[in-house]
């Protein structure tokens, strides 16, 4: 890392301030160490850098005409200014430019409230939206795909979903034809559904307008919930409960369990239960199958399964690899595969009248409740709807409850109960660190001295360790965002990956920054770290959870001595194991 | 402009396959000559459909919506097939100003086919282009390497009608 003795400093003013920032530092980036915000659209830090919104214009002394403070660099002496009036002239009138071919139905726009352009039209008092009003091409709605709707009309060409599908390796989105003609889609136009996208939503959370939105599904839960026939059942993941608060103002990566599950009871949900179960449920079954692999000369690496995002990655683009990938359910589909059997029989129920809803912080959870090998009961789907963060906050904001206001309630039982090694699933690493602590115990039949498997903690994209385990070393990797899934497939495919087990999350991060979590503009993105702030605060749940390990979990002992019998069992392969299938890159 | 893509089926040859392939065995460690083997694909087939890009794509290990949007950015590249009489009508400024657009127009409504098209027969296919240096003939359109000048929209229909007998 480069010290302060070796980085030449710069010095400039700026709004007549003097700065000292890093040589190579943008205008934007010395401006923000000095708490101004420069106004951004189409930047996004690392994977967006292309200057072309305009938006971010600020006037430099000597300089012939505005320049764009998100690429341009500081140097010496320069002098800038962010906020003259032909700066913000300018900014208007690209503001202007920009609405002359927006859908501006703002009213009933999902994005209304978070939207970048519709606070920055604010700020710079757009006060005539159609002031350039001209022709306007219109472009129909793709919503083929399970999790999404892109709506073209509401595009500002800013190419922040094309930059966050690249940075994902996918690239199913870019912009296409020229000039006033210019599209976001895909190659030759096709609907999102016949191309390989992963459904990571991604290209939503960053997308600055009402463009790329989840596919909403709360309609069909409230149904559910008015028809006196059935019985909805609603569960939340390890994620939830630590950006959930974001949708209602409070600081990232505050944990709002008790209130998140007072406000599901508000909805008139008949039962909340918490995925942590699931969780708990997925480490039993996954570390049993990983030790069987081992032990029995099985297909190894074995890798993780948890994340539909991935799971549809590894379909697409590495059909040849599939049989590495664990045939666990995810958390989200064996909760709802032990409602429907397990807890019908328990209450008396028909599987058909129950109604189950996942709280998932992923858009990939919509597709993934929907694929034809998820079928605990008959033809019945495990789980109903998946809905994101984002949808269940919008369902508490209109349902009228006041979320601040709410007092903390605990989860229903038996179907919950999380262990600590639950919890963590929500971040990069976590899913292996608490298979280890079940694996590990197992396999040397004594107490873990230590908890935390720090090596496979953190942020990075990939992350590798090597542990001794009762005489054998265990060789594990793990990898975030599907960028670096790809290394590690590569590598696998070049036969050259001696690992035993790896994890891999879809999305850069893990759970904590799934595409279906809380929005957060680009000037919040750019500079904080959403993925650390939010992983922290699982990591203190674990840390404050009286059961840190799946295995000693009186939730799991109960429900594998009352009806699963053993992990791997019939009965459990049966209710909580699956396939997969290889998909083309290309319909 | 957005271009029009093909409806007609695909007719590659193995031997045009083969020629692209020996194309991209070139290039393919290179993505920024993406552009270059696009242009010989495009020698090769006339056109690039999407099943060439698809193989464009594959082989030079690139998303094929990359392939997709250089395609469509860049006027030299047709995704769509030159008829058996090529029809190029100039909108060049001095071809515009004398009603070239009047010209185009009628061509469109009489074949059916926007600029960039290409009619199902496989016969005429249609394009705008900028001046093609015959400005005191003005309005100007060109089928194959025959100049038609001093042009006046009614005058269209005869002369599409001439190259239809040939066929």
């Amino acid at each position: 890392m480069a010290t302060a003795e070796t980085v030449k400093m710069i010095n400039l003013k700026i709004n007549g301030f003097p700065v000292s920032a890093p040589a190579g530092s943008t205008i934007l980036e010395a401006a923000r160490s000095i708490g101004i915000e420069i106004p951004t659209l189409c930047y996004l830090k690392e994977i967006n850098e292309i200057g072309a919104c305009r938006i971010c214009m600020v006037e430099v002394k000597g300089a012939r005409s505005l320049v764009t403070a998100c690429v341009f660099p500081v140097a010496e002496n320069m002098e800038v200014f962010t906020n003259t009036e032909k700066v913000r002239r300018s900014r208007k009138l690209t503001l202007e430019l920009i609405l002359s071919t927006h859908d501006k139905n703002c009213l009933s726009c999902v994005r209304s409230g978070t939207c970048e352009l519709q606070q920055l039209c604010k700020e710079f008092g757009v006060d005539d939206p159609d002031y350039y009003a001209g022709g306007n091409v219109h472009y129909a709605f793709d919503d083929s795909a399970a999790h999404m709707v892109r709506d073209n009309n509401k595009c500002i060409l800013c190419r922040r979903c094309v930059a966050a599908c690249d940075m994902q390796c996918i690239s199913v989105i870019g912009a296409n034809a020229r000039g006033f003609d210019t599209h976001i889609s895909s190659a030759f136009d096709k609907d999102l559904a016949d191309v390989s996208c992963i459904s990571c939503g991604q290209c939503i959370v960053n997308c600055p307008t009402g463009a790329i939105v989840e596919k909403d599904e709360s309609a069909a839960v409230l149904k559910a919930i008015n028809d006196p026939t059935k019985f909805t059942v609603v569960h939340t993941a390890p994620s939830i409960r630590v950006t959930l608060g974001e949708a209602f103002g409070y600081k990232i990566g505050t944990n709002v369990q008790g209130q998140m599950v007072a406000a599901l009871r508000r909805l008139g949900f008949d039962k909340v239960f918490d995925t942590d179960f699931g969780a708990d449920l997925t480490i039993m079954e996954e570390a049993h199958e990983f030790l069987d692999r081992v032990q029995n000369g099985g297909v190894l690496p074995m890798i993780t399964s948890c994340s539909p995002g991935w799971v549809k990655y590894c379909e697409h683009y590495y059909p040849d690899l599939l049989p590495h990938l664990s045939t666990c359910k995810s958390p989200q589909q064996m909760q709802g595969a032990i409602i429907k059997t397990y807890y019908a029989q328990k209450l008396n129920l028909d599987p058909k009248d129950i109604f189950v809803v996942g709280i998932m912080p992923c858009t990939a959870k919509k597709f993934e409740n929907k694929r034809d090998d998820q079928h605990a009961v008959d033809d019945l789907p495990d789980v109903d709807v998946s809905l994101t963060t984002r949808e269940l906050a919008r369902m508490i904001d209109s349902a009228g409850v006041y979320f601040r206001d709410l007092p903390e309630e605990e989860f229903d039982n038996p179907l919950a109960d999380g262990t600590g090694a639950a919890v963590i699933f929500g971040a990069t690493g976590g899913v292996m660190e608490a298979a280890l602590r079940t694996a590990v115990e197992t396999l040397t039949g004594e107490a873990l001295q230590n908890l935390d498997f720090q090596e496979v903690r953190g942020t990075e994209g990939i992350k590798e360790a090597s542990y001794n385990v009762a005489g054998m070393e265990v060789k594990v990797a793990v990898a975030s965002g599907t960028k670096n899934a790809k290394i590690l497939m590569d590598k696998l495919a070049r036969g050259e990956a001696d690992y035993h087990f790896i994890e891999i999350m879809g999305c850069p991060g893990g759970c904590v920054n799934g595409g279906g979590q809380p929005i957060q503009h680009a000037v919040v993105r750019n500079f904080h770290d959403l993925r650390a702030m939010r992983a922290a605060s699982l990591y203190d749940a674990d840390r404050n959870l009286p059961v840190r390990k799946s295995h000693e979990s009186p939730a799991m002992k109960l429900i594998y001595k009352d009806f699963l019998g053993e992990p791997g069992s019939h009965l459990a392969h049966e209710l909580l194991h699956t396939s997969y299938v290889a998909r083309p890159k290309y319909k | 402009m957005v271009k029009k893509i093909s409806k007609i089926p695909f007719e590659g040859t193995p031997e045009q396959a083969q020629q692209l392939g020996a194309v991209i065995a070139q290039y393919k460690h290179d993505p920024s000559q993406l552009m270059t083997v696009m242009q010989k694909a495009q020698v090769i087939y006339g056109y690039l459909p999407y099943e060439v890009q698809v193989m464009i794509a594959d082989g030079m290990d690139l998303p094929l919506e990359r392939v997709y949007g250089v395609s469509t950015f860049y006027a030299q590249f047709a995704l769509s097939p030159a008829g058996k009489y090529s029809i190029s009508v100039c909108l060049g400024t001095a071809c515009y100003v004398k009603g070239a657009q009047g010209i185009l127009d009628r061509i469109t409504e009489l074949l059916g086919i926007a600029p960039g098209g290409c009619t199902e027969d496989g016969l005429f296919s249609l394009d705008a282009c900028r001046c093609i240096g015959a400005c005191g003939l003005a309005p100007v359109m060109m089928i194959n390497d025959e100049v038609y000048g001093n042009l006046a929209p009614d005058q269209v229909a005869p002369i599409l009608e001439k190259y239809r007998k040939t066929a």
